[in-house]
């Protein structure tokens, strides 16, 4: 136990040295690139709706790490049109009506080109409306279903992570053929838990599985017990993707409940993002399996430019702060962040993009998009941008718990996460 | 023309001047400030003017927003008749609520609204399928017009919130001046000698928990409308908590206070944020020191030590 504790932070004690060897070479040169284009242009101001207080800490502080570290990969390579990036970040306390303001904020206030960064659905739900009013580019990185559902607007984009439907249907093909056909869910009872209860059963039965019970959960709750006898007998795969503080009790008691004689259990990593698998009471998930958006362990045959990203953020093999060892990341989500940040590059690029004037033709860029290619500007895998549901689709990963980390087993492709386009947001007005 | 008359009818005329010189973010902050200082005025008539500690008005705005969201989503009827629904399921629920949780008073009566308001969050949680849970859901920009007139446009916005804080305003002042307004106060001081003179004190404190429902629920069908969005957190303990707060810091059972709280906590988040990450800190230590040197809120203290008679 010990051991296992003194490892990571030796490791992470060297790689922090180099992180802030190459930090160090690297801070120098935004420097003198600042300097170089102060005096012909001011910086493009991404307004960064970030998570600081509120459910969503967690995450925003993550969020905020990769969002740093790909502004300052940007600004050291230059800009953006020769122009420095600079990102204004304003908490939205992980609240839809704050969010609401803080857009307004980036809009009328701190004269933002765009916003970026939001995770949470129901602050990209209360948000969005205000930024297609505001007539500014939104870029969320939250992969909530809401932006290829057609709810929100054509200002409204998420081209940085896969959405959960497509994460979600691209899980039964795996399941079914590895873990077993017959499912119950377990699941929380409101939005993000309806959503997998949905998705979820209609893929599995178009793999020719079942759903044999729908256990949903009231949010309010915090044990477990009274649940686990709803588990019908002849289950094969338990399904969960409880989230929340209670996630350790639930583990716990699902444990104590099965002994050694489990079912296969597959869970999304939603529940555990920043949180060590260390923990007390989640010993139990050895050997299950776990969706990732990007796999938070380092992989014994990871491609360079994952280990350049992780560097630059400031990771370790094992998915924690180089810092830190305790401080664990939200590596499934965070990523998007970092991608999103270079699709607006890109998008700006393209449109040639000089200031808010410019704001449609930059939406009408990113919208043009397709192909984005595996590499240091998408380190979480090649992606397939919609442009007309504002979605981006892309490979999905499937890791077993194996000595307490998380080893991927499976990578599903991009065709399994597609789903017809139920939006077309290009024949909208700006 | 009364002191405090010109003094109300003076914030309402400033209000609607300042809508042709704000710069674009306070235009929409004031905005924004008038439609959720509705629902603290509809808080401290309960609250501030007959003592009803309420720590669960979050159901009242949320069944003001989903009233009228709901609608809005699922049928075509149209902005005007949508928002008078979400008035009459503010009201109706406040007269469910009040015949049951009026038979409490002080610590319990919090208990029960609380108790209530939970009940009603978990409800929004529970039938997903319509209100799409703690996502909550949009209102589209083609429903959001009253006669041709675009609400999410910033001066159609501005002058809607206004008209509406205005009637509330006005409506406030005079309800407070005339013989039940002033029944309300006599049950906040002193219930039983209320009783005694031969007041019917029950239904007048369900009076004003309905009209504090309708109102609270006026303010919400407006956030639904206007800005675009409606979810489950506004139902959240932490909506009832808020209007509790403006008023208290405004100035429980003063006509004015509750504008002026919520104008208060909204710039001093926006502003302290800007400041630090730890801006809740300085939110708190301000709170306290209103507390300790102003306890009877901004227009209370003016009152103690100016004007004597302000409503």
């Amino acid at each position: 136990m010990t051991k296992s504790i003194d490892r990571p932070q030796s490791a992470s004690r060297r790689s922090a040295l180099k992180t802030l060897g190459a930090a160090g070479a690297a801070a120098t040169l935004p420097l003198w690139a600042r300097y170089t284009n102060a005096q012909t242009a001011e910086p493009i101001r991404i307004g960064f709706q970030k998570h600081v207080t509120g459910i969503g800490a967690a995450y925003g502080r993550w969020y905020d790490r990769t969002s740093q570290a790909a502004v300052a990969k940007i600004n050291a390579e230059g800009g953006i049109n020769g122009r420095m990036i600079e990102l204004v970040t304003e908490d939205d306390g992980t609240d839809p009506k704050r969010g609401a303001e803080v857009l307004e904020k980036f809009a009328n206030q701190s004269n933002c080109d765009v916003a970026f960064g939001t995770l949470f659905s129901h602050v990209v739900i209360g948000s969005a409306p205000r930024a297609g009013e505001l007539k500014l580019p939104y870029f969320v990185v939250s992969e909530g279903h809401h932006v290829a559902s057609g709810m929100l607007n054509r200002w409204t984009l998420q081209p940085g992570i896969t959405d959960v439907k497509s994460q979600v249907q691209a899980m039964a093909p795996f399941v079914s053929n590895n873990l077993g056909k017959k499912v119950t869910m377990i699941f929380p009872d409101f939005a993000f838990g309806h959503d997998h209860r949905d998705y979820f059963s209609k893929a599995i039965e178009a793999q020719g599985g079942q759903v044999l019970e729908m256990i949903a959960i009231p949010p309010t709750e915090t044990s477990f017990t009274k649940y686990f006898p709803k588990i019908p007998r002849d289950t094969e795969v338990i399904y969960h993707v409880m989230v929340g503080p209670a996630v350790l009790t639930f583990v716990k008691e699902m444990g104590e409940f099965f002994g050694p004689s489990r079912p296969e259990i597959f869970g999304f990593i939603d529940s555990l993002e920043a949180v060590d698998l260390s923990s007390p009471g989640l010993d139990f998930l050895e050997g299950t399996y776990f969706w990732e958006g990007m796999p938070r362990y380092l992989q014994p045959d990871a491609a360079d430019y994952v280990k350049s990203y992780r560097d630059a953020v400031g990771v370790d093999e094992n998915g924690a702060s180089t810092e830190d060892a305790k401080d664990v990341s939200t590596a499934a989500h965070m990523f998007g962040c970092w991608e999103t940040l270079h699709i607006i590059k890109a998008g700006m690029e393209a449109s040639g993009y000089s200031g808010p004037g410019d704001r449609q033709a930059l939406v009408e860029a990113v919208e043009a998009m397709t192909d984005m290619p595996a590499g240091i500007e998408h380190p979480q895998g090649a992606k397939v941008f919609n442009g007309k549901t504002h979605q981006v689709f892309g490979s999905q990963y499937i890791s077993q718990v194996e000595g307490g980390k998380l080893i991927v087993k499976h990578t599903a492709s991009i065709e399994d996460t597609l789903y017809p386009d139920e939006v077309d947001y290009t024949t909208q007005s700006f | 023309m009364s002191r405090s008359l010109i003094l109300h009818l003076g914030l309402i005329a400033v209000l609607f001047a300042l809508n042709f010189v704000l710069p674009p973010y306070a235009h929409g902050n004031i905005a924004r400030v008038m439609t959720l200082a509705v629902y603290a005025i509809g808080y401290n008539i309960a609250f501030g003017y007959t003592g009803l500690l309420s720590l669960g008005h979050a159901m009242f705005f949320a069944a003001g927003m989903y009233g009228a969201g709901l609608l809005l989503r699922f049928t075509d009827m149209g902005a005007l008749p949508a928002y008078a629904a979400g008035l009459a399921a503010g009201g109706a629920l406040a007269l469910a609520v009040g015949l049951l949780a009026l038979r409490t008073a002080g610590v319990s009566f919090m208990i029960v609204t609380l108790m209530f308001s939970q009940a009603v969050y978990l409800a929004i949680l529970y039938f997903g399928e319509w209100t799409r849970g703690d996502e909550g859901f949009v209102i589209a920009s083609a429903d959001r017009m009253i006669a041709g007139v675009d609400l999410a446009a910033p001066q159609a916005r501005y002058l809607v919130a206004w008209g509406l804080f205005s009637v509330a305003l006005m409506f406030l002042l005079w309800l407070v001046r005339r013989p039940s307004g002033r029944v309300f106060v006599a049950i906040r001081e002193n219930e039983d000698r209320a009783r005694l003179l031969g007041y019917d004190t029950f239904r007048l404190k369900l009076l004003s928990l309905v009209i504090s429902g309708v109102i609270s629920a006026a303010s919400g069908a407006a956030y639904a409308i206007l800005f675009g969005y409606a979810g489950a957190s506004f139902a959240g303990v932490q909506y009832s908590i808020f209007p509790m707060l403006w008023v208290l810091l405004g100035g429980a059972g003063t006509v004015i206070g509750p504008f002026l709280g919520t104008l208060f906590m909204f710039y001093l988040i926006d502003l302290s944020s800007g400041l630090t990450d730890a801006y809740m800190l300085i939110a708190g230590v301000a709170l306290i020191g209103l507390t300790l040197f102003a306890p009877q809120g901004i227009a209370g203290e003016i009152r103690r030590r100016f004007w004597k008679d302000l409503p």
